[in-house]
């Protein structure tokens, strides 16, 4: 097989400059965002002693798991050996560490006090899952950093196979512990389960692998370079195998929650009752974001089409954002189950649902955490060699099956 | 290779350009904080001697607020609340200042050293009973909501 | 020797007996003595010393004599700690919404769905021995102290806001604006978590929390609060005699917490 030229991209274009600047805007918008929440307090936001994580949360969360599973494509090619992944690789690790950029950069500044994020970083308190996140996230940096330098200079190549092991095992250390966040809080009827860590792990497939399809398609489209079906229809199976596997957790969960009368108040809430909750539920996560692209991406009517492939992966990123709401604000609407079997009231909002506003700071914020990741690799891919020229049948795969 | 008078008239500006600053704080006494109460400037010397005070506070500080918040201990000694109980003093009429205006003890070297302290984001910058003495101009602190990152 | 002599040093040795025997019990008296009224007074921690796991500050709840409408407790916790509207004046939490406000304690009523019967209770910090907020603190600014107390140390609170995700008892509270006018006892600013303090410079000082004072000096008698770990205080007989709940007690956090009556 004829080794993968890569390219930067022209990136002279007024139309890439003016995706730079709209890009940038969102960026701008975002830091304007944290200076207002930071300089009277959160009040200014729709977050509450009650609703205590919000629409940030919902965005950096969401990035922060897109970006382990955007790693998946590079990672397939060195851990798996599937050589038909190899030149897609070096952007995949491009976009991971976008990612998770983009994702912490939002979590950051949603801080109380973020100016003590240095010591966030220098104490730690190691039972806390939190604690080993931020070890995570920083060991992320450090090893798909290296993991992507061994795959762009060429006398470090030989380091890439264990590397991309290295980092494999890693993203899924990560993934468990993100999951975990919630899997491990005791308090909440809608948390505190084992399964949340490995369903946070094939989300993350899905996920990430979604915006990597979306930013190959745009990508190789908008610099006119050739993008080969058998590249093409690898990828968007697979992500239909990822969309089944989270529907598949999802639906585990909440029979397993349906079973038990203990769940079925958080149950009722979530499936039938939580007005907002619900319909994200069943219209934005269900429908839109698992049926619908999975409908896509297998008739044979819409699973060649890029355009089709392209609106199911979006479908896919909105659809994971409104689990991502669900199960975080959701799970936060709904009250304590403090004294099963009673009717609780207080000042203090308890036995109630919580109701939450987000505001437009903590959207902008959000967005701008999504639009540092996407300035980032467009800024990267010209600069650096990381798309490769040509990713047709021939320069991909010669023996490629039909 | 540039020559002598070259050189030279380079040497006079960035000498005048580097100069500027320090002569524009000539006559500068620095930092003049308020008398603390009689007990301390007059009978006894402070916690520490005052060179002594001036450079390692932060750190008496830092290690008291551990002794106190994590094991309870409430001695005097390094406490927060005994150093603004002598240091910050009504003026005259018997009115107090915030910190953050020049009057108050702390802010008097802090504003003037411009470092930025966080201390009073959460501590009372006022002793005891001072609140029920301020003046109408500072009941709500007037540096309350100056944009920084945490201080006053 | 005469038995006449035996007679008298007999009697010698009686009386050096008695002697003996009167004055080690006197000194033995002394020496004892100092110790159990010490020992009464041991728990007068003086200001240099560290609190130590020998302690564990607990406090009972009597929901039976807890009334529906009484808010003696909240009011005497507002008014000890600065926070919250007390009697007229406004909270210090001027631009902050309700749900945005900081609650220390709070009443809280519940009705039973199956019988109707109504109760009134307190809920706060519960002070738990394996408290979860203790656990997901990413720092260790929330931590709990060698004798239960469970804080938040500020210094360090980063604001993460993911202890109160992981209460269980939604006990802690986000400051969402800039706070003015702090007791000297009781610091709290913005971007940082706080909770019930089970008035720790009051616990320190030998005095009672607020809210158990308040409520004492009230005549209610729904709070008591003690060293649970000292089989002679009043708390340890009270749960000794008629026990005391944990809410949510099949979480197994020992809570330093206990009501009766639920």
């Amino acid at each position: 097989m004829k080794k993968p030229a890569f390219k930067q991209i022209d990136g002279n274009s007024t139309n890439y400059w003016m995706l730079l600047a709209l890009l940038g805007s969102f960026v701008l918008a975002a830091i304007g965002s944290h200076f207002y929440m930071e300089h009277g307090g959160h009040y200014v936001t729709g977050m509450s002693n009650q609703i205590v994580w919000g629409l940030p949360h919902v965005f950096a969360v969401f990035l922060i798991v897109a970006a382990s599973g955007a790693l998946n494509v590079a990672s397939i090619s060195s851990v798996f050996g599937k050589t038909a992944y190899k030149p897609l690789a070096p952007l995949s690790t491009l976009v991971a560490l976008a990612l998770l950029a983009g994702g912490l950069m939002v979590l950051v500044l949603d801080l109380g006090r973020p100016d003590k994020l240095i010591v966030a970083m220098t104490m730690y308190n190691f039972k806390s899952i939190f604690a080993w996140n931020m070890i995570l996230y920083n060991g992320f940096f450090a090893i798909v950093g290296i993991y992507m330098w061994t795959m762009l200079q060429r006398n470090m190549n030989k380091y890439s196979k264990v590397a991309g092991f290295s980092a494999f095992i890693w993203r899924l250390m990560l993934t468990t512990g993100t999951g975990s966040i919630f899997g491990f809080l005791v308090a909440r009827q809608a948390y505190d389960a084992a399964i949340m860590a490995p369903m946070f792990v094939v989300m993350s497939f899905s996920f990430g692998l979604a915006i990597f399809l979306l930013i190959v398609i745009a990508s190789y489209k908008w610099t006119n370079r050739p993008l080969g079906d058998a590249t093409f229809k690898r990828l968007k199976n697979l992500l239909g195998v990822f969309v089944a596997g989270v529907l598949y957790f999802v639906i585990v969960q909440h029979l397993t929650n349906l079973y038990a009368t203990e769940h079925h108040g958080v149950e009722a809430f979530i499936l039938r009752d939580g007005g907002i909750y619900t319909q994200l539920f069943w219209y934005g996560q269900i429908i839109l974001g698992s049926l619908i692209p999975l409908a896509i991406i297998y008739h044979p009517a819409t699973g060649n089409s890029r355009s089709a492939i392209s609106v199911a992966s979006l479908f896919i990123v909105l659809g994971g954002l409104a689990q991502m709401y669900v199960i975080i604000i959701g799970g936060q609407a709904y009250p304590l189950e403090m004294f099963p079997g009673k009717e609780v009231s207080s000042s203090f909002f308890d036995g109630m649902v919580n109701s939450y506003n987000p505001t437009l700071a903590e959207a902008l914020l959000g967005l701008g955490g999504i639009a540092v990741s996407l300035f980032m690799v467009a800024f990267a891919v010209k600069v650096l060699r990381f798309l490769p020229e040509s990713l047709s049948d021939e320069a991909v795969d010669p023996h490629h099956s039909k | 290779m540039m020559s002598f008078r070259q050189f030279a008239k380079h040497l006079v500006i960035l000498v005048g350009l580097t100069a500027l600053p320090v002569m524009s704080n000539a006559g500068d006494l620095g930092p003049v904080p308020p008398k603390a109460k009689a007990k301390a400037s007059e009978k006894t010397e402070c916690v520490e001697p005052v060179p002594v005070m001036r450079k390692d506070h932060m750190e008496f500080l830092k290690h008291k607020r551990d002794l106190t918040l994590r094991e309870g201990v409430r001695t005097k000694e390094h406490s927060l609340a005994e150093c603004i109980a002598c240091h910050v003093t009504p003026n005259d009429k018997g009115e107090y200042a915030r910190f953050g205006e020049d009057e108050h003890f702390c802010s008097s070297c802090h504003n003037y050293a411009a470092v930025n302290v966080d201390c009073f984001d959460c501590h009372s910058d006022l002793p005891e009973n001072g609140a029920k003495k301020l003046r109408s101009s500072n009941k709500t602190n007037p540096h309350k909501n100056i944009l920084t990152e945490g201080g006053k | 020797m005469s038995i006449s002599e035996n007679k008298v040093d007999k009697n010698h040795a009686n009386t050096y007996r008695r002697k003996f025997l009167t004055q080690s019990v006197a000194v033995a008296g002394l020496t004892i003595a100092p110790g159990i009224v010490l020992n009464q007074v041991a728990h007068a921690k003086a200001d240099a010393d560290k609190v130590t796991n020998a302690t564990r500050w607990g406090i009972l709840v009597d929901t039976n004599k807890c009334n529906k409408g009484c808010t003696d407790c909240v009011t005497a916790c507002k008014t000890e700690n600065a926070w919250g509207a007390v009697d007229g004046s406004p909270s210090s939490e001027t631009l902050s919404s309700k749900e945005q406000q900081a609650q220390w304690i709070r009443k809280v009523t519940i009705t039973d769905k199956q019988t109707g019967h109504v109760q009134s209770l307190p809920l706060f910090c519960q002070h738990c021995e394996t408290a979860p907020c203790v656990d997901v603190c990413p720092t260790g600014a929330s931590m709990k102290r060698e004798d239960g107390i469970v804080l938040v140390d500020k210094h360090i609170c980063i604001g993460c806001r993911y202890c109160m995700m992981a209460c269980p008892y939604k006990a802690r509270s986000f400051i969402h604006e800039k706070l003015e006018l702090q007791k000297t006892t009781a610091p709290r600013g913005i971007g940082t978590v706080e909770s019930c303090t089970m008035c720790a410079h009051r616990v320190d000082k030998d005095q009672d929390p607020a809210c158990v004072e308040a409520c004492s000096k009230a005549k209610h008698g729904a709070l008591l609060f003690g060293d649970m770990k000292d089989a002679n205080s009043a708390i340890s007989e009270e749960l000794k005699k008629h026990g005391g709940e944990q809410i949510r007690a099949d979480l197994g956090l020992n809570t330093g917490v206990r009501y009766q009556g639920l």
